[in-house]
This record gives C-alpha cells, structure tokens and sequence, in this order.
C-alpha cells in the first residue's frame, strides 16, 4: 500500500476577485518509509500541497490518499482525528509550546491527542528524546535550548506517537547550514529506526541533496512528469 | 483534564503582571461587594433593631381605618372587648409570638402650671411594653429605668421636656377631650425622659394605660392598637400573612372588615431607606459583574490573539477543538478563582478587623453605636459563584474563537 497517492490534484485559492491556481493538477505517489522532498522555488506550491497531504487544507479537485484513506472530503473533527492518529509535523519555526518543558513538550500529543496512560507514556517520551539525542535536556524550557535542539525535539514530538507519517515544511530555513544538515540527517535515521515516511519542502539547495526522492514543483506543477526524479 | 488546568496555569504565570492585575481588579470588586453588604447590613439590622425594638414591634393590629388617620390618634376607631379577645386568641395561638402590647394612644394637652403645649401620648401596659419592645427603656435620658412607668408617672419626650423646661419629679398636667366630648384632667409626676426617634411614634409620652382609662373616662377596656414581638424577625411574613388571614377575614355584621395587621415595614419611613441600601447593594454587585466581565473577556481576547500560532500548532497535531475550548475557558476560570479567593479572604480579614477595632458611628440623634458587620455564608458564596460564573461566561466567546481557529491560518500568522 502507497503512503501517499495523489490524482490530478488541485488546489485554487480565491484572493478577491482572482483565482490564484496553488497547484495545478499533480500525480504522484509516494512509497512507505520513504524520504521525500519537495523542492521549489518560494510560492511554487510546496506549502500548499504539504498541507493538503497533512489534512489542513482540503483540495479543491483531484483525488488524495494517505495512509490508504481518501482524505479529500474529511470535516473539521475527522481531520484533526486523521491527523492526532497518523501525522506527525514539524514546523519552519519548531513551534514547540514555550510553558511547556522539553519532556512535556514531547509528551504533549501523547497526552492531549491519544490519552496515553502515565507510565507507558513516560517511557515512550524519554525513548524518543534520547533517539534525538536530547535525553537529558527534557527538564528545559524551549527558550533554553538553540535552535537546531529546538528542531530535534520538534521531530521527537512528531514521531512520538507512531505516526505514519511526519510532514516538515521548510524544517532547515531557520537554521544554519551545518545545523540544518544535521537536522534532515537526524531525520533519516528516524526513518532508519522506526521505519516512517518522512516528506519536507525546502528551497535550499544544501540540504536538497539529502533526500532520497525529489519532487520540484513550478508553478503549482511538478516537473519531468511522475514519480519525480530520483537522485 | 489534569493537563487543561496545568496548561492553563502555566500560561496564567507566563503573563505574571497581567494576571495580578485583572485578578487584583476582580479581588477589589469582590472587597467592595462584601464590604459594603456586611456594612450596609449591620447598619440595617441596627436600624431596624432599634424601630422595632424600642417603638413598633414587629406587627401591629389595628381597628380597620385607624391607621389611616392615626394623625388625628382617634379614640372613636380603638378596638373593643370582644375585639381584643379574638386578637389575642389569635396571638397565643401563634408559636412565633414572643410578646404582644396592648396601647392606647392619645392626644392631649401637656400643662407645667405656666405653659401648656400639645403632647402625644402612648398608654401602655409596662411589663406588656417591655416584654414587646424591650430596648425602649434604653431610650430613657433620666430617671430609673426598671418598670418604665408606674400609675401617676409620666415619662416626657425630650423635645417637650427642653421646650417646657421640665425636670425629674416635676408636677404637670395632662387635659384630655374623650370621645363624647367631655374634658378631663389629672396631674402626673414626671418618671423619666424620653429620647426622641424618627418615626411615627417616636416623639411620644408614655404613660400607664390606667391612668390613659381613667382621664378618658373610658368605661370599657378598649386599645387603639396592639403591638407585637416576634421570636424571630425571619419570620415576620409568614405570621403577618398568618394574621392577615385570620382576623384580616373577620367582618363585622355590616360585612366590612374589623381589623388590619401592618408589618414594621408599613409603619416606618426606615423601611425605605433600607429599601433603598438593598437597591444600593443591587447596583453595586451589577458593577461588579461588569468589571468581571469586562476584564476577564479583554484578557482572554489578548491571551487568544498572543498565542494565535500555539493554536494553530496544537490544532495541527490534532488537538480537538473542545479541549482548545476548554483550555482557555478552564484559564478564564481560574483568573476568576483566584481573584474571588482573594477577594473573599480580604473582605473576611476586614470585617474580623472592623469589629475588632469596635468602629462606632452617629446615626442622626444617636451617637455613639457601634458598627458589628457580618457577613452570611450564603452571601460569600452567591457573590463567589456568580463572579467564577461571570468569568468562564467572559471566556466562553474568545474561547470559542480560539477552538474554531483555522489551523493554517493560525500558523501563517505572525
Ligand atoms: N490562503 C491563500 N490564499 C490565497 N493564495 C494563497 C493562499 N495560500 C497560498 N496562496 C498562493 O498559492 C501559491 C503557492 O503558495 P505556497 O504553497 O505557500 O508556496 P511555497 O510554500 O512553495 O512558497 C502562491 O502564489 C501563494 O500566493
Ligand atoms: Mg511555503
């Protein structure tokens, strides 16, 4: 079963009076634990298309399945259900939640999204942030961690609950270089060890590289036909 | 649920000084309201104490008509033999009745042998008197309390007494027209002084109901009214309508009715002052509720614009709207908490304090009383709930906007 298959996929936003055509019509599919990246330059459709795989923003036509599901005509509460069980995301700006410790930061969709018991869920929080390598920075703040830490507590936080998937938009561009290499590394071997799908957009062509499959997108459209280009 | 309320608390203590504030104004509020209740209270019940205690009663029964023209105290409108025995058949019947007077009440002319004035009086029974309105002996300036008033002794209000330059054991003379028209005297030994009340009745004589019998040449035991005392003041309108019915129901063969029964309220002017201080409290407690809500629902909408993104992120991962709903309902709520436990415990602290301090005040003549607020538990508690009530309210539509936020919306905003 494909992870993620899209047909025909279209995305139009209405601002005022003109159609702006986000993304016009794309195929592809994407293979489970596979490592995916969407490239492009700015306002090419990466955004748009990552949130439409996530189930924040339904297409406008088009068919979409993720994780065997057709999740184009989902409503509010089944697409956060969709979402809490099978996602994981990570942000451009980490997003973690500033009251909350680095543990409780993990904890959270543990918590608040799948009610975990107690114990089980300790394990599982202190698991994850010893496979980012931030085992021992749980009891801090997000303010008191860099930038780069920030992220990898982020992808904890994303793979926490087993999901399937984690969507990362532009997960490096708040970073520097070396940090964000290590960022996207970090995440490959997330994939290695728990065997998810991982798919994140970028403009930067440093961090390009690493993928293992690439979609470039222009203008709403993907470029030399399906499948994308493989490196 | 545990996770809502540590969520919420920590976002309370992210935002330290605005939380201090809007909770500090809440806590004032609450100061305010209780304050003002158990002062305006205490300053009632004394108020009401003193009308009842030392002049009215609690109830009074009159012959149907008197009250109307008690100005011109008509001796052709008292209540007769047969009258009075259904009135106080009545009365001892009532387990609420503490004790009951039977008065007659009279106009008459006040002579020092020099000057003569008019004086109103109020013949009573004393030990009856007494027992009905035990605080009027405290109403005496001069002379001996015990036993108010024996026959040929009268006690002279104060304004009388000053006017006519009367003391202690002095001789005078009241001259009295009865009903027939026939003038009587008879000289009276002045027992005590009287200090005056506001009120209708406030500025009367007293004397015994004997001697009111005998300068009235009246040959039955007639009373103009009957005053009486309650165990308890709370259960004034259940007695009242008690009587109401009983002896408002009686007609005479002529089929109107023979008595009316007044509550204290109906006699005395007070009743509107305290009328008015309730209304007071009413206003008071309405600001309150707009100083809750106004504040609570101007944090919350700052709290939810600030952390648009923090929405937009936990909605993301799949937070369901109810618990961002509750989230933020469970933060105005605690706001609320906070600053009515304050509120509660200052507003307790001051009235210990007050009645430590024995805070006296003058109310009109009287000098010198003293102020004993209290407050009931009911009242912290209606006043607690209402204000907890009014903050989850202030919380529930920025909430609510928080709860139906877009999550991609949410997370463009910067
Ligand atoms: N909510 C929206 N309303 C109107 N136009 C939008 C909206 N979101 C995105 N777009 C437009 O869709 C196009 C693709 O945007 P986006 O997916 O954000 O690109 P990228 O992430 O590659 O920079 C852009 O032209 C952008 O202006
Ligand atoms: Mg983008």
């Amino acid at each position: 079963m494909a992870m993620v298959v899209a047909k025909q996929l279209k995305k139009t936003y209405r601002s005022g009076d003109i159609d702006v055509q986000a993304i016009q019509g794309v195929d592809f599919t994407i293979q489970p634990a596979s490592f995916v990246s969407f490239v492009g330059p700015s306002g090419s459709g990466k955004s748009t298309l990552l949130n439409m795989i996530g189930c924040l923003d339904p297409p406008t036509a088009g068919s979409l399945q993720v994780v065997g599901k057709d999740i184009s005509n989902l409503n509010r509460q089944q697409a956060a259900k969709f979402r809490g069980e099978h996602i994981g995301f990570v942000f451009q700006d980490f997003n973690l939640i500033p009251v909350l410790t680095v543990f409780e930061n993990v904890e959270y969709p543990l918590q608040m999204v799948q009610n975990w018991p107690r114990e089980k869920r300790r394990k599982r929080v202190q698991e994850l942030l010893e496979a980012v390598g931030m085992g021992d920075q749980g009891h801090k703040f997000p303010s008191q961690i860099s930038g780069g830490q920030k992220q990898r507590v982020a992808v904890a936080r994303a793979l926490v609950t087993n999901a399937s998937l984690v969507l990362a938009d532009e997960p490096t561009a708040n970073l520097d270089s070396t940090t964000a290499n290590h960022v996207i590394e970090l995440m490959k071997k997330m994939r290695d060890e728990f065997g998810t799908t991982f798919i994140f957009s970028t403009h930067d062509p440093r961090v390009v590289n690493n993928a293992e499959t690439i979609f470039t997108l222009e203008d709403g459209k993907l470029l030399q036909g399906k499948g994308g280009n493989h490196v | 649920m545990f996770n809502i309320f540590k969520l919420a608390l920590r976002n309370l203590r992210r935002y330290m000084r605005r939380t201090l504030l809007t909770s500090s104004l809440i806590t004032l509020g609450i100061v305010a309201v209780l304050l003002f209740v158990s002062i305006s209270g205490s300053f009632k019940s004394m108020m009401v104490g003193q009308i009842t205690d030392s002049m009215l009663g609690h109830l009074q029964v009159h012959r149907k008509g008197y009250l109307a023209s008690i100005d011109n105290l008509p001796l052709d409108r008292n209540l007769k033999g047969k009258q009075i025995k259904v009135v106080e058949e009545a009365l001892e019947k009532d387990k609420n009745v503490a004790a009951y007077s039977m008065r007659i009440k009279l106009g008459a002319m006040f002579s020092n042998y020099t000057e003569t004035t008019n004086i109103r009086l109020n013949a009573v029974n004393p030990e009856q008197e007494l027992k009905t309105v035990p605080m009027l002996a405290e109403r005496m300036i001069e002379g001996k309390k015990e036993g108010l008033v024996a026959k040929g002794e009268i006690l002279v209000p104060e304004l009388i007494a000053k006017g006519m330059d009367v003391k202690l054991n002095d001789s005078i003379v009241l001259v009295a027209t009865n009903k027939d028209g026939s003038v009587n005297g008879q000289p009276f030994v002045v027992r005590g002084i009287l200090e005056g009340i506001s009120g209708p009745g406030g500025r009367d004589g007293i004397i015994h109901i004997d001697d009111a019998r005998a300068l009235l040449r009246m040959e039955d035991k007639e009373v103009s009214e009957i005053a009486i005392r309650l165990k308890k003041i709370q259960s004034m309108k259940d007695v009242f309508a008690n009587l109401d019915t009983t002896l408002g129901s009686l007609k005479n063969q002529m089929d109107k009715p023979v008595f009316e029964v007044h509550t204290w309220e109906k006699l005395s002017p007070f009743f509107n002052i305290a009328r008015m201080i309730d209304l007071m409290t009413l206003f008071i407690k309405v600001m309150l509720v707009a100083i809750v809500l106004v504040s609570i629902m101007n944090v919350m909408i700052m709290a939810v614009y600030e952390r648009i993104n923090e929405i937009g992120t936990i909605a993301a991962m799949g937070t369901s709207p109810n618990k961002i709903l509750a989230l933020f309902i469970m933060e105005g709520f605690l706001l609320g908490l906070l600053g009515t436990l304050s509120g509660v415990l200052i507003s307790l602290l001051a009235i210990g304090a007050m009645n430590i301090s024995q805070i006296s005040f003058d109310f009109g003549r009287q000098e010198g009383l003293l102020l004993s607020p209290s407050i009931g538990v009911a009242e912290v508690l209606t006043v607690s709930l209402i204000v907890i009530a009014i903050a989850v309210l202030a919380s529930l539509q920025p909430a609510w906007k928080a709860a139906r936020m877009d999550p991609i919306t949410a997370l463009r905003h910067v």
